[in-house]
């Protein structure tokens, strides 16, 4: 209490410590580009120099699930991929989110038929939809300043709290993850 | 002069061609299923059609139609510069047709691929397994009779794709018109 008087003035910031990990997670996405289709290239575009997807922060596409927190999912995706796309998205390390990029990869677009999946929402949870065909470097922008916002937004301990919720609405006491115990 | 090319065959093998035409410029021979593999050594090994490049192998349903399919061959010649198509009707109850492999090597896949998507049965084929769709996969999903929209997920979904998949589930095969596609448990 009153810690924050005595520190000199300018120098120091008190704030919130979500606000501080979110602010760090928005600015420092690590991509990790799953590109089928003819959707990639617009990502490329984007991602390139005259649009720069670098100035939020979104710079590094890592080729492995391992290294990245977004997963841009880029074009279609038919059911014999599917299983595929699961096991990549359940190996990204949490906190992970996922954008759908375009309108093949949202709602499976024109290819109304038994080869296509009607939008990756029906195989692994998607934080933001990216609609056009393709959509345009701008749009994209929009879309990733949206998933920032999200970030910013979210409770910090995230997936703590989904647990812990998940937990009361079944009645019970949620396990405390012992990668947060520390912070208390 | 492609038309020289209609007329040999028809004269050499005068029993086995069913039909012939030069429709829109496609010169076509359809032929009995028994005499293909004869006819298609003939197209490709005589000096004057020389049938070296095979382009395509395809098939079309004609559902209501007896026969019903019609196995597609699209022949091209680089040193002569003509086309021909050879046809084969097959009827529903017995599509097995024999391979050309032996003959070209590129027919392998795509008589894989018109066994993936519409079941003919190639006969001495060395690997007749599906090309496209995966193993799982039941039907043949270009006849005529498969449900466009009946898709067959190979993970649990986290939610129902649409309405259609389910009536697919529940659809049974017409005992009227054997019609070759998916039966309901």
């Amino acid at each position: 209490m009153g810690l924050e008087y005595n520190v000199p003035e300018n120098v120091v910031i008190t704030t919130r410590l979500d606000e501080v990990v979110n602010w760090a997670r928005k600015n420092s996405l690590f991509q990790y580009p799953f590109v089928t289709a003819c959707c990639g290239m617009e990502y490329m575009a984007t991602a390139s120099a005259r649009y720069d997807m670098a100035r939020f922060g979104a710079e590094i596409p890592r080729f492995s699930p391992r290294q990245a927190d977004v997963m841009w999912v880029v074009g279609t995706v038919n059911h014999k991929l599917a299983p595929y796309l699961r096991r990549i998205y359940e190996q990204i390390a949490e906190p992970k989110w996922v954008i759908s990029f375009g309108v093949c990869a949202s709602t499976g677009g024109f290819y109304d038929n038994y080869a296509t999946v009607q939008g990756i929402d029906k195989i692994i949870p998607v934080d933001v939809y990216i609609p056009g065909c393709p959509p345009r470097p701008e749009q994209v922008l929009d879309g990733l300043m949206k998933l920032q916002e999200k970030i910013e937004l979210e409770p910090w301990r995230k997936y703590a709290y989904e647990e812990k919720k998940r937990a009361r609405e079944q009645g019970g006491q949620a396990d405390e993850n012992p990668l947060f115990q520390r912070v208390k | 002069m492609s038309k020289k090319v209609l007329d040999l065959v028809q004269t050499t093998f005068s029993d086995d061609v069913i039909y012939s035409h030069s429709r829109l410029g496609n010169d076509t021979v359809v032929v009995k299923r028994e005499s293909l593999v004869a006819i298609m050594e003939f197209l490709r090994d005589n000096d004057a059609t020389k049938m070296n490049f095979l382009r395509d192998i395809t098939a079309v349903d004609y559902l209501h139609r007896t026969p019903r399919f019609e196995v597609v061959y699209v022949l091209y010649s680089m040193d002569h510069k003509h086309m021909l198509i050879v046809r084969v009707p097959l009827n529903e109850d017995d599509v097995q047709i024999p391979s050309v492999s032996h003959l070209w090597g590129c027919a392998g896949w795509l008589e894989r691929e018109v066994f993936d998507m519409y079941g003919m049965i190639f006969t001495n084929h060395p690997d007749l397994r599906r090309v496209l769709l995966y193993e799982e996969f039941e039907g043949h999903p270009l006849r005529k009779d498969y449900a466009t929209q009946a898709s067959q997920p190979r993970v649990e979904l986290l939610k129902p794709e649409r309405d259609s998949v389910e009536e697919f589930l529940h659809f049974h095969k017409d005992k009227d018109q054997a019609t070759g596609s998916r039966v309901a448990e």
